[in-house]
């Protein structure tokens, strides 16, 4: 016992002492690394990107990216892809406002529409985990699904007046607490939470165990259609809570709201380390890699380039960060 | 009371008869060495063993008690593990994640299960040493030699308490070096008192570790004896069919 004991503690320390090179051979790291340079360049080479208002929207946008970047993570890590979370946040907002103007109050309709998220994912789930279909003609047939559902509910009008809790909606996701948008705070806590998940608990392990060998996970006696299900639901309640809250931050909500943003999101996922193959990916990534592309995304803005190119940019840094991953991979198996 | 005895076992797909009327008996602590040509029904015995298939017909028992199995958690939870051919391991994830993978252990902290990853850690490091491995626990899979990933993947039957391994093809696509390890884990098992089955394509192998050979023709057991009574040349000579039965 004593003669084990003393070789973990050999590795320990041989771990410690390379903490600091382990450290800059992480994407993230990188990632993070670029994104604070971007800032930086930004804020010299423009007036208005260090200015109040502009890092006020910065980082409201960055929140909603980041947020669902956090269940596309959990779904990417587990060997899924999910393109049906913009179609999801357009839906749960429809859902929140159509109920609100009609004048129900606000925790009708918040669990309401967290509820028909719930709803997207369970279908997205089932099909995938039980009926074996593909993730990505599941969920691209949500994506479709979702937002007509959206369109029927609303009758494709513009909602912008929310009845009596009017105000409390409009404050949740347009307000902000100690001085920090409300949104950025949502996305820390789910942040730590879903970092918690990962690391130190059985469903986390899960994930990935199910992501690096699904065949393993089941011989082992994993429950891998439910660790699906669950995984999907996961990822729609947090595109469901980002249409709470981008309606709550626009003031109105239009059934265009939440279009192309699953691009954006598995970006923000992918660039911040997740591996599509599966098995991979970090909520700490997530957040930053979605930091990354909201601030290209206003460098663009800022620096007036046309915001046509916007998805040129987003798509390319999908591609790239893959290329990356491949490249490593590569280097690393030889 | 033989750990494992399989009575006049048949299974099978269709019109393909993979296995036909096969009767073996494996004692605690006994490495038998299962033989035969592609196709001849060592994987489908392995897997009826462990749940994957159930058997046409006949009967398995476990210290002479009548058993069946729906699927391989019922396998598993009688005492039987299985090493597959192809290894069930996460890549992904660190040596001791695999060990105890699907049966993590935990702590409580106020409401939360956490992984309780020291714990983890020094129980696979105690199981490799037993094993007389040199795999790390921290590290990941990815990285290890063959022989170490064998090691992972049999650690987990000593989590366990298994008393019977079944090994389908262990050595298949590892070095010579490896080999000699996956040989001696092997050896470890059986000094645990673990019956372990063993199918090999490779005569040497299967000569170095195994108490018994069971030879299987195109899904019949044309020899079940000890392996020193026989050699290398008989058992050639049973697989092809140059020597009908022994
Ligand atoms: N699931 C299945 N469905 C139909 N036929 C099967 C199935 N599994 C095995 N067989 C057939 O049963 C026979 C025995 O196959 P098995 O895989 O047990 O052979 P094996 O001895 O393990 O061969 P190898 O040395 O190539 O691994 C073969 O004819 C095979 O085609
Ligand atoms: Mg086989």
């Amino acid at each position: 016992m004593s003669q084990t004991n003393s070789i973990t503690d050999v590795i320990d320390q041989s771990e410690h002492r390379g903490a600091l090179s382990r450290l800059a051979s992480h994407q993230t790291f990188w990632v993070f690394m670029a994104a604070l340079l971007a800032c930086l360049a930004l804020s010299m080479l423009t007036d208005t990107f260090a200015s109040e208002r502009n890092l006020f929207n910065v980082s409201r946008n960055f929140a909603f990216v980041g947020i669902i970047a956090l269940g596309m993570t959990a779904v990417i890590a587990s060997g899924g892809i999910d393109l049906s979370v913009g179609s999801t946040v357009v839906l749960s907002a429809m859902t929140v406002a159509v109920l609100m103007s009609s004048g129900m109050p606000i925790w009708v309709g918040i669990p309401a529409a967290l509820l028909v998220s719930v709803g997207v994912g369970l279908v997205n789930g089932a099909l995938i985990a039980y009926a074996g279909m593909p993730p990505f003609v599941v969920t691209l047939g949500m994506l479709s699904v979702a937002r007509s559902l959206a369109m029927v509910l609303s009758n494709n009008k513009m909602i912008y007046e929310f009845g009596p809790d009017h105000a409390v909606l409009l404050g949740l996701g347009g307000g902000s607490t100690f001085g920090l948008p409300n949104p950025l705070i949502v996305l820390a806590a789910l942040a730590v939470l879903t970092g918690f998940l990962f690391k130190w608990t059985r469903w986390g392990q899960h994930i990935f165990a199910m992501g690096g060998n699904e065949q393993a996970a089941k011989l082992t006696g994993i429950a891998v259609r439910q660790l699906k299900v669950s995984v999907y639901v996961f990822s729609a309640v947090t595109a469901g809570l980002t249409g709470i809250l981008e309606v709550g931050w626009l003031g109105g909500v239009t059934t265009n709201l939440g279009q192309a943003m699953e691009l954006s999101v598995i970006a923000a996922a992918v660039i911040g380390g997740a591996n599509l193959a599966g098995g991979v990916g970090t909520a700490f990534g997530a957040v930053v890699g979605a930091l990354l592309i909201e601030v290209i995304r206003n460098s663009l803005i800022l620096l007036g380039i046309s915001t046509f190119w916007q998805g040129a940019f987003v798509g390319s840094f999908i591609v790239i960060a893959v290329a990356f991953d491949r490249f490593r991979n590569a280097r690393s198996s030889d | 009371m033989s750990a494992l005895r399989l009575a006049n076992i048949t299974k099978s797909f269709g019109a393909i008869h993979a296995l036909t009327d096969v009767s073996l008996a494996i004692e605690p602590g006994e490495v038998v060495g299962l033989m035969g040509d592609n196709g001849a029904g060592k994987s489908t015995l392995v897997k009826v063993i462990a749940g994957n298939f159930a058997p046409t017909s006949g009967e398995l028992f476990l210290s002479e008690r009548r058993v069946e199995f729906h699927k391989p958690l019922d396998a598993q939870r009688a005492g039987i593990e299985v090493v597959y051919q192809d290894l069930a391991i996460c890549n992904n994830l660190s040596a001791a994640s695999n060990v105890f993978l699907g049966r993590e252990l935990t702590r409580q902290i106020g409401p939360f299960q956490i992984i309780d990853y020291a714990g983890m850690r020094n129980r696979a490091a105690e199981l490799f040493a037993r094993l007389k491995s040199e795999t790390r626990p921290r590290d990941l899979v990815k990285r290890m030699s063959g022989g170490q990933r064998q090691a992972v993947a049999i650690a987990r039957t000593l989590l366990s308490d298994a008393s019977i391994v079944l090994m389908d093809e262990p050595t298949a696509a590892i070095s010579v070096r490896q080999v000699a390890e996956v040989l001696n884990l092997i050896r470890h098992l059986r000094d645990h008192g673990i019956a372990v089955v063993l199918i090999s394509h490779r005569m040497p192998d299967v000569f170095e570790v195994a108490d018994k050979i069971a030879v299987l023709r195109r899904g019949r057991l044309v020899a079940s004896k000890k392996a020193a009574d026989s050699s290398a040349e008989e058992v050639t000579g049973l697989i092809t069919g140059a020597i009908e039965m022994a």
